[in-house]
């Protein structure tokens, strides 16, 4: 067995993630360009052919909450003002901006500029908060999403065609933007190397996904699905973030060629719709584990990972109007479709081998949560799906009611084994 | 009920306020027995095209939840414990049947709830198309303007279709004016509120401009030419009261109780109340031969401002300040919908602006269905003591 192969992308997801830490704390140190985006629409191609620095704050308020540090930065905020109901990334942010940047993994810099995207709401608030707190510029880019249930858009079409200007027109003026704070004219070629990386790790990340369709799955989405999630918002358009999906598809590729899974016997193959509860983590994935389930595939993975499921292919001979076009394909198809998901939700359950569905609605992000359960509903009454409704948060541990959730977790095992046993006396 | 020729201001009043509580929807139904084979377009809270509707010979119906008229049976099954009552009790009325005159339904990216909503009729209502009209988040890209008349041409495109006959420039440019006489008259209503608020209370106002969400703007537009006639002659003296502006109504409305405990220590000379029906400031021009463009440019350069927009040119807590200086304002209540996040989210940027000026300020957060009102009119009192005695 080559050890070295398998674990590799935790491994050095984690490396890269200290070394892109250790370069923000330098940049607080020494202010450079920063600027403050969100992992639906970070605009890193742009970012990058102007050497912006890129803070996520929605990784720092992630990170927080793994490391079972959040409260603190949640009180913080609190105490300024922001009620209890106020969602949890947006309240840890405020504490790290409170304190000027104090994080555990070091100095968040400054913004020089903050971009926020319409694919959350709550980005929009969170950009004016910035814009209140540091007095920077901001840019909120409109990404027209997917209108309703049927709707179905085509580059070429006109509907599509209006999106696509409208988008470019916002890149063109983005642009303009970085020009005038980074001091340094738009060179069109850095914005092509940028996305060509993209490119490169889109089609590796939509390889790395369809392997685990494989039994067992080489990965758990939720669990260090997380780690690769990550690298895409932190790495996009960087030579290091296509040579880290490459390398983890490598790995991929490894552990199904000889059939190693992620744990050591999978019993049960989940979709998981929502993020997991990382106050909690370690418990939260052990919960399924100890039934021996893995989540296998989940929509988080599309719209949190920057839209790149279902592969980009930016035309490097016409770079802007290939991005406009392709940000509005990826709001359109990765995440604003999430609001209407439930049919393509059955056929990746379908497509991934899954036994169930497991939807983790969390108080803090209402965009993922709202429809949760009546998606359950649906999923369960049309396409006889099995699908399991949970309540915590991804932030605030105090939302996190363990033997609650234990309950309803086990009850719904107990009735998806005797489903399989069921199944297999009738030969399906 | 006869909504079309109360006689008295106070009858008027009655009429208007029933309308407010009552979900079965009699002006509505009274729409589609004059108009036989008449559609009724939905959408939801806050700001709508509503002119379009109305060009294309249909009535639009502005969904905003049930207040506290109806139990929630049937909705609580489909959403989860942490989202609004307005969307909770929104779908409630659709479950339970009382939206089935709707042939469409529209809702808006004004927030993570809403944009979720048009999912959630799609798999309930499979009958009632619904749809997010994109309304744009980057009111400063010069762009603006022109993509959102393109998504307003889809609007129209689909009542076309659904309707089955085209709707003219003319009939777009007859129904802006007839807005721009709702709008003129809300304005001239909200003006009375400011200098005469003893003539005419918050829960009045509220009702009177209410009306016009669930009736053709024509019939409205009566209701308040004949209520703007009759307020200058009605008995009322003017008060030693504190004036305040009520910020937070521009989505989930709040109980009518709570605006009456509110006027009953006060005067509420300003507020977002249905923000959205009085969305554009100006008159639109309606003698263009591009309608939807200039819809689309008053939405974006003439308009008000709401939590759920974003846009340099109008930092919500400046906005707020000139609502209170132009109102003559001495205060400030601050009131967020439990679970609404740009609306508490808000509330933060409001009260440190108010803070910095010396402005007083009270706190609330309300549902559309809450019974324990006396703890809030206590802390109101309170608020409005400490104002009068500082």
């Amino acid at each position: 067995m080559n050890d070295e192969l398998i674990g590799r992308g935790r491994r050095d997801g984690n490396r890269l993630f200290k070394e892109w830490f250790d370069e923000l704390n330098a940049v607080a140190e020494n202010p450079e360009p920063t600027a403050y985006v969100f992992v639906m629409g970070s605009m890193a191609e742009v970012l990058r052919a102007f050497d912006f620095h890129v803070v996520f704050p929605e990784i720092n308020s992630l990170q927080l909450a793994v490391k079972k540090q959040a409260l603190e930065y949640l009180n913080k905020a609190e105490d300024y003002g922001y009620s209890t109901d106020v969602c949890g990334y947006v309240k840890a942010d405020v504490g790290v901006q409170l304190q000027r940047g104090r994080h555990s993994n070091g100095r968040i810099p400054k913004p020089s500029l903050v971009i926020g995207t319409n694919m959350c709401n709550t980005y929009v608030k969170w950009v004016e908060i910035w814009q209140r707190l540091h007095g920077c510029p901001a840019f909120v880019i409109d990404l027209p999403g997917q209108r309703g249930m049927s709707w179905r858009s085509e580059p070429g079409e006109p509907a599509f065609e209006t999106d696509r200007r409208y988008v470019q027109g916002q890149l063109e003026e983005l642009i303009a933007l970085c020009e005038k704070i980074s001091g340094r004219s738009f060179d069109i070629e850095r914005l092509k190397q940028a996305m060509a990386h993209v490119n490169s790790m889109a089609a590796d990340w939509q390889a790395i996904l369809r392997l685990n369709q494989n039994v067992p799955a080489p990965f758990n989405v939720l669990g260090d699905g997380l780690t690769y999630m990550g690298m895409l918002s932190a790495y996009r358009g960087t030579p290091e973030g296509a040579r880290y999906m490459s390398d983890l598809r490598e790995e991929m590729e490894y552990k199904v060629a000889r059939g190693i899974g992620t744990i050591a016997e999978e019993k049960f193959r989940l979709h998981g719709v929502g993020p997991a509860c990382y106050p909690y983590f370690r418990r939260f994935l052990e919960l399924f584990q100890d039934w021996g389930a893995v989540f296998v595939s989940s929509e988080y993975l599309a719209y949190a990972g920057g839209g790149l499921d279902l592969g980009i292919t930016f035309d490097l001979d016409r770079p802007l109007e290939s991005l406009a076009e392709q940000l509005v394909l990826t709001a359109q198809r990765s995440m604003s479709n999430m609001f209407f998901s439930q049919d393509r939700l059955s056929d990746s359950v379908t497509r991934w081998k899954a036994d169930g569905i497991v939807y983790h609605s969390v108080k803090s992000c209402r965009t993922v949560s709202t429809g949760m359960a009546d998606s359950r509903e649906y999923i369960t009454r049309v396409h006889d799906v099995p699908a399991l409704f949970i309540e915590s948060d991804l932030v605030d541990p105090r939302a996190w009611s363990e033997a609650q959730l234990k309950n309803r977790v086990d009850a719904y095992f107990e009735a998806l084994a005797a489903r399989k046993v069921v199944a297999a006396a009738a030969g399906r | 009920m006869s909504i079309a020729a109360p006689s008295g201001i106070d009858e008027l009043l009655e009429t208007c306020t029933a309308l407010c509580a009552d979900f079965t929807y009699p002006a509505v139904k009274r729409w589609m027995e004059q108009h036989p084979g008449g559609k009724v377009v939905g959408h939801f809270q806050v700001y709508f095209p509503e002119e379009i509707v109305h060009a294309a010979g249909m009535l639009p119906l502005k969904v905003m939840g049930a207040g506290d008229q109806i139990e929630s049976r049937q909705a609580d099954s489909h959403i989860g414990s942490f989202i609004c009552s307005i969307c909770r009790s929104s779908l409630e009325l659709g479950l339970s049947g009382r939206l089935g005159m709707m042939s469409a339904f529209y809702t808006h990216p004004i927030c993570d709830v809403a944009r979720n909503l048009a999912g959630i009729w799609g798999r309930n209502f499979p009958g009632q198309p619904a749809e997010i009209l994109y309304l744009p988040q980057n009111a400063n890209s010069s762009h603006a303007a022109g993509y959102l008349s393109a998504e307003y041409g889809r609007l129209q495109a689909s009542l076309e279709k659904m309707g089955g006959t085209a709707v003219s420039v003319d009939a777009l440019n007859r129904s802006i004016a007839v807005f721009n006489e709702n709008r003129r008259l809300l304005r001239e209503l909200y003006s009375i509120k400011r200098t005469s608020p003893w003539l005419l209370s918050a829960r009045e106002a509220y009702a009177l401009t209410r009306a016009g969400s669930v009736m053709q703007r024509e019939e409205h537009n009566e209701i308040l030419r004949r209520a703007l006639d009759a307020l200058p002659e009605r008995p009322g003296r003017k008060q030693d009261r504190v004036r305040v502006v009520f910020e937070g109504g521009f989505c989930e409305q709040p109980p009518l109780d709570m605006l009456q405990l509110i006027e009953e220590a006060c005067y509420v000379v300003d507020d977002d109340l249905l923000i959205g029906m009085r969305w554009l400031t100006e008159d639109v021009p309606d003698d263009t031969d591009d309608p939807l463009l200039a819809l689309a440019t008053a939405y974006l350069e003439t308009s008000s401002y709401s939590p759920v927009q974003h846009d340099d040119r109008k930092p919500k807590e400046e906005m707020l300040l000139a609502r209170i200086e132009a109102s003559g304002a001495q205060a400030a209540i601050l009131a967020a919908a439990k679970m609404c996040e740009p609306g508490m989210d808000e509330q933060v940027a409001y009260s440190r602006a108010l803070e910095a000026r010396k402005i007083p300020y009270l706190m609330l957060e309300f549902e559309e269905k809450m019974s324990a009102l006396e703890r809030m009119r206590m802390e109101v009192e309170t608020f409005v003591e400490s104002i009068l005695f500082d």
